[in-house]
């Protein structure tokens, strides 16, 4: 029996060429210089430099994430109350439900995004609208999906202890189902976050040429400009952020429940 | 009572204006698969044109059956890397497994995009061809993950003993893992294969920069397309069609076969 952790030798091999060493080549490409010959690098930390200080790479870092939080909160608001109405079905109901949202996600996410460009086509909403509508629609089932996991954990038994000592359905709500759901919030938040910062498909279909988020910078430099110590650079940038931000989301999870 | 009744009207219609959003674009693929004409505004009239058009266009039949080959290799290689790697992770020491699933998880946290820009990095720098093998080799790669994140804690509830017995009865460790491991876990391999083989099917990402000329996904193909086909909508319409079709057998056979057992137990 105890041989058996042998078998995992292969996988560990694996993940280090297919995880560790891609990672480590984005580290090695975003603090070098662009035309290295191989074994004679150049290390720097311009690429950084030179991200931090043109306005136009700030300003696209902030629509991302000003994109990004508005999706989020708005998927938060209008995946919540649904994620209880939906907890509040009968059985039955609720599989249909759950089926009914799970199915669109089995469809490829960029024929739903190359439909709303047809829906979108002939109206006047402006490119950041369109992409936010676009990624509204992609990420709501997540958010709808995880907190309803978490909302069909409780125990019945704690809101109708509530009840018998006097809360109302409001307070009982305010003082058990919502703390209790918060773990489900925060994986909901991380899930449409994360994609939403870094997405570069929906504002390139449904926001035209022009509308550049973060991750489209980053494919213009691998695909398009060919500078990918720079690329590098950026996405480490974002990729960091996304860190500090569901620390920050986490720390805040923490701070509530200690309340 | 009347207030009851009310939230209830409040509640369904709530959930129904959800679902016509989320299936507002799914009806109109569908709907404009049909169309006569060539907007995707205007609906002019029936036809089925469009169906007929997307079996000529060889590049998007191409891009289906490359998405397919794909999604398959990726799943079963990685169900089975993902299985045999779960099974000795959960024998292994508790160091080890916990930085394995640490480096394991990156791919799952990661933007889609640090995780494609990594493998292409690394590709390019061991002068390895981008192309089909590449794009297979990518998809392994972030779909091992979840195979094993879906595996582990199964295993990890197994009773240890009953393996221990196996092998004391004189089973090999082979025959242990195939009679008495595997089959208790069965059921989170298949979860672990269909979360594998749909998160196959869905990447644009990675594959986006992870292929080498000529070889298209149905995300690439689309991607790629400068003006809008209504091929593209008959396509998604024959998708549409078959997941709807999988999910309701999927869902339907646990529900017969409970019915099949519930008579035969009287």
């Amino acid at each position: 029996m105890k041989s058996f952790f042998r078998m995992s030798y292969p996988y560990i091999l694996w993940i280090i060429v297919f995880i560790v060493a891609p990672m480590f080549m984005i580290l090695l490409y975003a603090v070098t210089r662009t035309g290295n010959e191989t074994l004679t690098f150049t290390f720097t930390l311009d690429n950084f430099a030179r991200f931090f200080s043109d306005p136009d790479f700030i300003r696209v870092l902030l629509n991302s994430l000003r994109i990004a939080l508005f999706t989020t909160v708005f998927c938060l608001l209008i995946g919540y109350p649904a994620a209880l109405l939906i907890a509040n079905l009968s059985e039955k109901a609720q599989t249909m439900m759950l089926m009914l949202l799970t199915l669109p996600m089995w469809i490829n996410m960029l024929l739903k995004t190359y439909a709303w460009r047809g829906i979108l086509l002939n109206t006047d909403f402006d490119s950041e609208f369109k992409v936010f509508i676009g990624m509204v629609y992609d990420f709501l089932p997540f958010m709808i999906i995880q907190i309803h996991t978490a909302i069909a954990k409780l125990d019945p038994n704690l809101l109708v202890a509530a009840y018998d000592l006097g809360a109302n359905r409001w307070k009982s709500f305010l003082k058990v189902t919502l703390p209790l759901s918060v773990p489900g919030i925060i994986s909901g938040i991380t899930l449409v976050f994360l994609p939403a910062v870094s997405s570069f498909v929906i504002p390139k279909m449904l926001g035209g040429g022009d509308y550049v988020l973060i991750g489209n910078l980053i494919e213009i430099y691998f695909q398009q400009t060919g500078d990918w110590n720079f690329g590098s650079a950026i996405s480490l940038i974002m990729a960091l952020i996304i860190i500090l931000a569901m620390w920050a989301t986490k720390k805040l999870d923490r701070g509530a429940q200690e309340d | 009572m009347k207030e009851r009744r009310l939230s209830k009207v409040f509640s369904s219609a709530y959930l129904i204006v959800i679902l016509l959003f989320i299936y507002l674009p799914i009806g109109y693929l569908v709907l404009f698969s049909f169309n006569e004409g060539k907007s995707m505004t205007n609906f002019s009239g029936f036809s089925l044109k469009w169906y007929e058009g997307m079996f000529q266009n060889r590049m998007m039949i191409e891009s289906i059956t490359t998405t397919l080959i794909v999604a398959v290799v990726a799943t079963v290689v990685s169900t089975v890397v993902g299985t045999v790697a779960a099974i000795g992770l959960s024998k292994a020491k508790r160091l080890v497994r916990s930085i394995v699933m640490e480096v394991n998880n990156l791919p799952v946290m990661n933007p889609d995009i640090v995780t494609a820009i990594g493998l292409m990095l690394l590709f390019i720098s061991v002068k390895f061809q981008l192309g089909m093998v590449s794009l297979i080799l990518s998809h392994i790669s972030f779909c091992t993950p979840y195979v094993i994140l879906t595996v582990m804690p199964k295993l990890r509830q197994l009773d240890d003993n009953v393996a221990e017995a196996a092998l004391d009865l004189g089973a090999t460790p082979f025959k242990a893992l195939t009679k008495v491991i595997i089959p208790q876990i069965y059921p989170a391999i298949l979860s672990g294969a269909l979360i594998a083989f749909s998160m196959s099917l869905d990447d644009f990402v990675v594959s986006y920069f992870n292929t080498g000329a000529g070889i298209n996904t149905i995300s690439m193909y689309v991607y790629s397309m400068k003006r809008y086909n209504l091929s593209v909508n008959a396509m998604s319409t024959l998708i549409v069609v078959t997941v709807t079709v999988i999910l309701i057998l999927v869902n339907l056979i646990p529900w017969i076969k409970d019915k099949k057992t519930k008579k035969e137990e009287p």
